[in-house]
């Protein structure tokens, strides 16, 4: 009997990881502020990025305020490879992190293992 | 608290538990207080070491994420719950097991830190070799000032031992200049009025002023540093099957411990323990922290590895690129030949070149600097010159101690008296693909200057190691094929294209392309599109900015041997990427399996500690085979 109840729960388990690592969802956008001349968003590293996808105006020198609140240190680095950007994530501390917005596109940027993903829309 | 702290305290209080598991089979010895300290001991690395890895591990559940944190927390959280729970049903515990795992991977992420800081320590350096101030001339004294206020056209006083500031032209003394930051070229290079200098080098002998031409983001080291920063953060497309299963490993993962868990206890009958130690096992092997770090770690060290050398990649496609070329082809003038014309023969007396060089001093022509350098290096006087002409397409002439002097080409319009020796000698030289001049007293030729752009010295060396390679090789020129192909037969190289307009290498290139993967070797403004164009684009010297733009390497000295380099390089690195993405899969491929139990039958088992170590050295080799990389020669 205990054996079919564990498999049971098992099984939903498993659906359940399926569904939550797999499933669509919806990414969670932020759009810059700009204030005169500049623009700037804060990100706050835990878990990954929040938000995940920040919009920028083109043209306007833009700032990425990265806070990282988590100590796994796959998150202990940012890094921008169309930009060269590599930048060390001080715990509990806000890292500037400068975006040329001289050209309009998407730039991925991701944690120093890979395993969490951003993005910056420049538009 | 930081990860070494969290490594040294779960270390210390997992000692007594390591003791007491390695005496106990021989003595029977117990802790004092059994199971009690066991679970004391463990219940503190949970809360001190542990705790940051189970909150991450939350919080990235909370964005749909899993990471090692993940499967590291889990797969603790499950032996020491579960100990917990046998402790008082009086079952085996398994305690040491979260205990060595958490103490097991810090420490592999300890060293990890350690390695990756070496790693990218090479890229921290170029970072520092800037000069932080300047003497500049402000007024009519040079005053010290920081080097951020030093603009274009400043004139800056260097003295020996010092830092040149910034990029810039010698206008007063001259100077040996050690250049090898840069260029990584040892030997020191002498430098006069007129030559151009690189900010960061370090001039050693003389006292000399330089007036700025680029400051700031504009100078060559700035510049340097743009492109090994973004090579070193770039992505390799040996990547993208890893990028791809990251998102899904882990989860993955999870699933396949269950799975595990399931089949031990539901179908095969094993107690709860025993399935749930395969499970953990499972969980703690699996970390894809090896597969994450083994291509970032290793274009690091070896995009680093060529700049120290004053080989630039620009990224990791390129350096992958440059793994599977067929044809290399070279641009002529500046990149096989040094550019400069030389004298190559003279025939006639010494008065032919003292001649010449008394008229060619006058001259605009191209040619002309070469026959003066060659009668500065063999000493001879220059005379005076009177009734000066330039004849357009013919040459040059003019009077010296009242006789008619001409310095030209061989037409027999001109009405010269010419030895039949002579015209023998000017055809051979012509076959040569030499250009002569022809000197002439009175309307009588006294002999003949043959001058040629040579090819570079260590041209033919250069071209002997790519064919070695395996590489095919190709001369790509505006110059007519006699020219060409006297360069080509000389340095040793397979094919030639003449008679090719600056706009239309591209093209060249392109239609090579249809068959080849092909590399292009150029170093001026106008070799901008075939360096694009081309699969490689290889721009040589320091060159000009759209050269350096448009090349995928940039190989700082003007010197052809780096181009063989610049292609071992790539090779090393993208095969010790290969090696360690094979190492990273196979050790997944294979450790989720063992862990899993599946080879328990021939007695082959991990137990969730050693599958702990386990995951700790695969990241820890993977990193330090790429630290290795950057001992390599090359
Ligand atoms: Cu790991």
């Amino acid at each position: 009997m205990i054996k079919i109840i564990s498999l049971l729960v098992g099984l939903v388990v498993i659906a359940f990881i399926a569904w939550w690592f797999f499933g669509k969802r919806s990414v969670q956008t932020g759009e810059a502020v700009v204030d005169a001349d500049k623009q700037s968003i804060d990100i706050k590293v835990k878990g990954g990025y929040l938000p995940e996808q920040v919009v920028l105006k083109k043209g306007i020198p833009a700032t990425l305020n990265f806070k990282r609140l988590d100590s796994s240190s796959c998150l202990d680095h940012v890094i921008f490879p169309k930009f060269g950007i590599n930048q060390k994530l001080p715990q509990g501390e806000v890292e500037k992190v400068e975006i040329d917005t001289s050209k309009p596109g998407e730039y991925d940027w991701e944690c120093s293992m890979n395993m969490f993903h951003g993005k910056v829309i420049v538009k | 608290m930081n990860v070494t702290k969290r490594f040294w305290i779960s270390l210390i209080l997992s000692l007594p538990l390591l003791v007491e598991m390695l005496v106990r089979p021989f003595t029977g010895w117990m802790l004092p207080g059994g199971d009690w300290t066991m679970l004391i001991l463990t219940s503190m690395i949970m809360v001190i070491s542990a705790r940051p890895f189970v909150s991450s591990a939350w919080s990235a559940f909370e964005q749909h994420h899993a990471n090692m944190d993940t499967l590291v927390a889990l797969g603790t959280l499950t032996a020491y719950l579960y100990s917990i729970y046998a402790m008082f049903i009086n079952k085996p515990v398994f305690f040491e097991s979260a205990a060595f795992v958490i103490t097991f991977v810090l420490l592999g992420q300890v060293l990890e830190e350690k390695m990756r800081s070496n790693a990218s320590g090479a890229m921290s350096k170029l970072l520092t070799l800037g000069a932080k101030s300047a003497l500049v001339k402000r007024g009519a004294e040079f005053i010290e000032l920081p080097i951020e206020q030093v603009v274009s056209g400043d004139l800056i006083q260097v003295r020996p031992g010092e830092k040149i500031p910034v990029d810039g032209q010698v206008v007063s003394g001259q100077s040996s200049i050690d250049e090898s930051m840069v260029t990584g070229e040892s030997i020191p290079v002498k430098k006069q009025v007129g030559d151009s200098v690189i900010g960061a080098t370090i001039n050693q002998t003389g006292s000399i002023v330089i007036k700025a031409q680029k400051v700031g983001s504009d100078t060559m080291l700035a510049q340097i540093i743009e492109i090994v920063q973004k090579a070193q953060n770039s992505h390799a497309p040996i990547q993208n099957l890893t990028d791809k299963v990251s998102d899904i490993f882990v989860p993955a993962v999870l699933i396949i411990a269950l799975v595990t868990f399931l089949v031990w206890f539901v179908f095969l009958g094993k107690s709860v323990a025993t399935a749930l130690i395969y499970a953990v096992s499972v969980l703690v092997i699996a970390c894809p922290c090896a597969l994450g770090l083994a291509t970032p770690t290793a274009l690091m060290v070896g995009t680093g590895l060529g700049a120290k050398h004053g080989i630039l990649i620009k990224n990791g496609e390129i350096l992958e690129a440059a793994n599977k070329l067929d044809t290399i082809v070279f641009d002529k003038t500046g990149t096989i030949t040094a550019g400069k014309p030389q004298v190559t023969e003279v025939v006639g007396d010494r008065h032919v070149l003292q001649l010449a060089a008394s008229l060619e001093q006058l001259s605009e022509h191209p040619l002309a600097p070469a026959v003066l350098a060659a009668a500065k290096a063999a000493q001879v006087k220059l005379l005076p010159v009177n009734h000066f002409r330039a004849l357009e397409g013919q040459g040059i002439s003019g009077q010296v101690d009242a006789q008619a002097v001409f310095v030209g080409t061989l037409k027999q319009d001109l009405g010269l008296v010419v030895a039949p020796a002579l015209t023998e000698k000017v055809k051979v030289l012509q076959k040569e693909a030499k250009t002569v001049v022809l000197v002439a007293i009175n309307h009588t030729a006294i002999g003949l200057i043959a001058i040629q752009d040579t090819p570079k010295k260590e041209a033919q060396k250069a071209i002997k190691e790519l064919k070695q390679q395996g590489l095919k090789t190709i001369m790509l020129t505006g110059d007519n094929q006699a020219v060409a192909g006297a360069i080509a037969n000389q340095v040793g190289i397979d094919q030639v294209i003449a008679g090719v307009l600056p706009i239309d290498k591209a093209a060249a290139i392109a239609k090579l392309q249809q068959t080849d993967r092909v590399a292009f070797v150029g170093d001026g403004i106008n070799d901008a599109p075939a360096l694009s164009q081309a699969d490689v684009g290889i721009a040589m010297g320091s060159g000009t900015d759209v050269a350096i733009e448009a090349g995928g390497i940039v190989l700082i000295k003007n010197n052809l041997k780096d181009v063989g380099r610049a292609l071992k390089l790539s090779q090393k690195t993208f095969n010790r990427i290969k090696l360690n993405l094979f190492w990273a899969f196979i050790y997944n491929v294979l450790g989720i399996p063992v862990a899993a139990g599946v080879f328990s039958g021939i007695g082959l088992v991990l137990s969730p500690e050693l599958a702990g170590l386990a995951m700790a050295f695969s990241s820890l080799s993977v990193v330090s085979s790429s630290v290795l990389l950057g001992r390599s020669k090359i």
